[in-house]
């Protein structure tokens, strides 16, 4: 609890470091793309055509054998498709050498995939070698990948992958996929074989790095929470990579497609909700601020014209310092200057389901907003989360989800149009999966 | 038939877990590589001063046993030094010959198009290894007429096993994840096979070639009944004409060779043994 009463993401701050980040990735369209093995009966992936915006985090989910993975690696063609084109930043790419692609396409799996017997360095260098990068371009380039994951050259590259840990052999997997700079990257399942601590760190580090570099990630795992908060946009899949809904993580929270994507979602869609918007998206409460050395008796008349019952304490540099009671401050004649440690504090950059933690062990039920250099920003309480819920939720129902990208299966089985809720929306979108899958 | 022919156990854990690396990479360990070099070395010196030893005893038995006149001559330094080095060639010569057939086999028999030969073609070679050996000498002599190549033969028809054997079971433990992050990074096949296969089965490989060498050492004995040469014919001069000592000089020689070999094999197998493995 402790731990998230200051959260701060890492993603905090990457915007106004880099704020014209320009989108480097590349947009990827799969059209009527199908893979069949010789002696199965059904397709692994059928007639699946999918729009993945460039810049964007597309997240692919579904339930374990669904196709999701093999959709992944047909992009970059591990696998090679049965029919249909692949379409890399508009060049048809579906008949080019399969290792040139795949060089200009970074591949993430489970753990990193290093290999054992290279160094860190040696692991990054792979790709930017075979492109025939200089040596000391290479060098360069490793250092600052290293830098880009939280590693510190000096200390890292010379170590072999068993030398670190789980987490930090997945941020070298990270920066080897990245090593030659590619506008796309592939993820297989990254941070499926991390614990649970260190996959959140990895996570807020991937959110910031993207901020950073804008590429295109296609990611796939099992885990929809993951997936609400890595994907811009996120593709629900059923078996032979059906894909019933595809859509922004607010949407598909608010508006599930069918009874299989309320199921894949799980108990607690609204309290995923919260996870999605941040503190600085809601209206805060104002409160009462007092600086030490202030008479009780002024504040707490000021306290009696606001209507107000707490009055926050804050030192000459706007950090809150104490938030206190009406009854404590009758105790006193001064206000003093110590830092009460318990204070419900919560960043502006954090979600809605961290400021409601903290909330519900304050003793005040509502926390303190604190922006830059931890200044006090002002109150979010209780009723403040759930106005921003119901407003949300209903932006969610009644909005087109402007630019959604093109998702639909052309497959026999599928072609069924099926009503949309968006009336407006002349594209056929997700619609088409509705009237069989999940059934 | 075992699943691995010559590695020990332990090696077989160690391939594994250096396949799975990744997955169970150890926290900050201290510096594991001198460490495990340092574990490593130990035995090597105490087998090699246990070999010299032994041949030191071996000579000072020689020189000072009672040896009759037959002993005598055939027993001569310069007759000794003659059959060890016809030993020795019988020996390298038929492991380089394993080496340059089973390893490419073994290579080409984990590729994919050729994968599902794997199995015809090892119960083929199992042949070489389960049938007698003495019994694949005389007939290949019957079929190559006498001498050193029919026994270079035998002793390749008779160790390819180990080797082929290894360098399937040592490419086939590389975790698949491997083989597909470095195609998945636009490495080609051949080069995945030589940058990452190759360099994570040798130590597995290694203790194939090793096992391959002391038992052609051993085998290499035996080519004296086809007249190829060696040491083995201190052995079968000791039991025809019932010469004790010479028998033991013979037997006593041919496995303190094996031993020396063994011994070569496991500091290649330690100097090549990539680093980053545990």
């Amino acid at each position: 609890m402790s731990e998230s009463m200051s959260v701060t993401p890492a993603s905090a701050g990457a915007t106004s470091l880099n704020p014209t980040a320009e989108i480097t990735g590349a947009s990827i369209l799969l059209d009527k793309v199908s893979k069949r093995y010789p002696g199965q009966a059904g397709a692994a992936v059928d007639g699946l055509t999918m729009e993945i915006p460039a810049g964007k985090i597309v997240m692919l989910v579904g339930p374990s054998g669904c196709g999701k993975t093999t959709t992944l690696k047909m992009i970059n063609r591990l696998i090679e498709p049965t029919e249909g084109r692949i379409v890399l930043d508009g060049d048809d790419v579906t008949g080019i050498d399969g290792d040139a692609l795949r060089r200009r396409i970074g591949y993430v799996i489970q753990a990193g995939g290093l290999f054992p017997h290279m160094t860190v360095a040696t692991n990054i260098a792979i790709v930017p070698k075979m492109l025939g990068w200089s040596k000391e371009r290479v060098a360069a380039r490793v250092d600052e990948l290293l830098e880009l994951v939280s590693l510190d050259p000096e200390q890292y590259r010379d170590r072999f992958p068993r030398e670190l840990s789980g987490g930090q052999q997945q941020r070298v997997g990270v920066a080897r996929a990245l090593a030659a700079d590619p506008p796309v990257l592939l993820m297989d399942e990254p941070f499926g074989a991390v614990d649970p601590i260190t996959r959140v760190r990895l996570q807020d580090e991937l959110i910031s790095i993207q901020k950073e570099l804008q590429k295109t990630i296609v990611c796939v795992t099992h885990d929809f929470d993951e997936a609400v908060k890595l994907g811009d946009w996120i593709a629900i899949f059923t078996e032979g990579a059906q894909l019933v809904q595809y859509d922004t993580p607010a949407r598909i929270l608010a508006e599930p497609a069918n009874e299989f994507v309320e199921n894949f979602i799980g108990a607690g869609a609204g309290l995923k909700q919260l996870t999605l918007t941040r503190v600085n998206e809601v209206a805060l409460q104002p409160a009462v601020t007092a600086s030490p050395g202030d008479l009780t008796s002024d504040v707490l008349s000021r306290l009696d014209q606001e209507g107000h019952d707490h009055a926050v304490v804050i030192d000459g540099r706007n950090r809150p310092l104490q938030w206190l009671s009406r009854r404590q401050l009758a105790r006193l004649e001064r206000i003093g200057d110590d830092r009460d440690p318990r204070l419900p504090l919560i960043g502006e950059r954090a979600t809605l389901n961290d400021a409601l933690d903290i909330m519900l062990v304050s003793s005040v039920g509502a926390a303190l907003v604190t922006g830059g250099r931890d200044s006090f920003r002002g109150v979010i309480d209780v009723e403040t989360v759930m106005e921003a819920m119901s407003q949300a939720h209903a932006r969610a129902r009644t909005s087109h989800a402007e630019g959604r990208p093109v998702g639909i299966n052309t497959g026999a089985l599928t072609a069924l149009p099926a009503p949309d809720d968006a009336p407006d929306d002349d594209r056929p979108l997700h619609a088409a999966g509705r009237g069989t899958a999940g059934e | 038939m075992s699943e691995l022919v010559g590695a020990p156990a332990e090696t077989v854990a160690q391939g594994r877990t250096a396949g799975a690396g990744p997955v169970t990479g150890a926290r900050g360990a201290a510096d594991p590589l001198t460490v495990s070099t340092g574990r490593g070395w130990r035995p090597l010196l105490l087998q090699l001063a246990g070999i010299l030893l032994a041949v030191g005893a071996l000579v000072a038995w020689l020189l000072t046993t009672q040896l009759t006149e037959t002993e005598r001559i055939t027993l001569n330094p310069a007759s000794l030094l003659v059959y060890t080095r016809e030993h020795l060639a019988l020996t390298l010569l038929s492991a380089a010959i394993v080496l340059l057939l089973a390893i490419p086999l073994g290579i080409l028999l984990t590729r994919r198009p050729f994968r599902r030969l794997a199995g015809p073609v090892l119960a083929v070679v199992n042949i070489g290894q389960s049938a007698p050996a003495i019994g694949i000498v005389v007939l290949l002599a019957a079929w190559l007429g006498f001498g050193f190549r029919a026994a270079v033969t035998a002793l390749v028809v008779y160790a390819l096993l180990p080797v082929l054997r290894n360098t399937m079971v040592g490419i086939g433990q590389v975790d698949d994840r491997l083989v597909e992050a470095g195609r998945g990074m636009g490495m080609s096949a051949a080069a995945v096979l030589f940058r990452v296969e190759l360099p994570l089965a040798v130590p597995i490989m290694l203790a194939g070639i090793r096992t391959a060498l002391v038992l052609l050492v051993g085998t290499a004995a035996l080519s004296t009944f086809i007249n190829g040469g060696g040491l083995g014919i201190l052995i079968t001069t000791g039991v025809n004409l019932n010469l004790t000592r010479v028998l033991v000089a013979g037997a006593v020689s041919v496995a303190l060779l094996a031993l020396l070999v063994d011994w070569v094999g496991r500091v290649v197998e330690l100097l090549a043994r990539p680093k980053g493995l545990t």
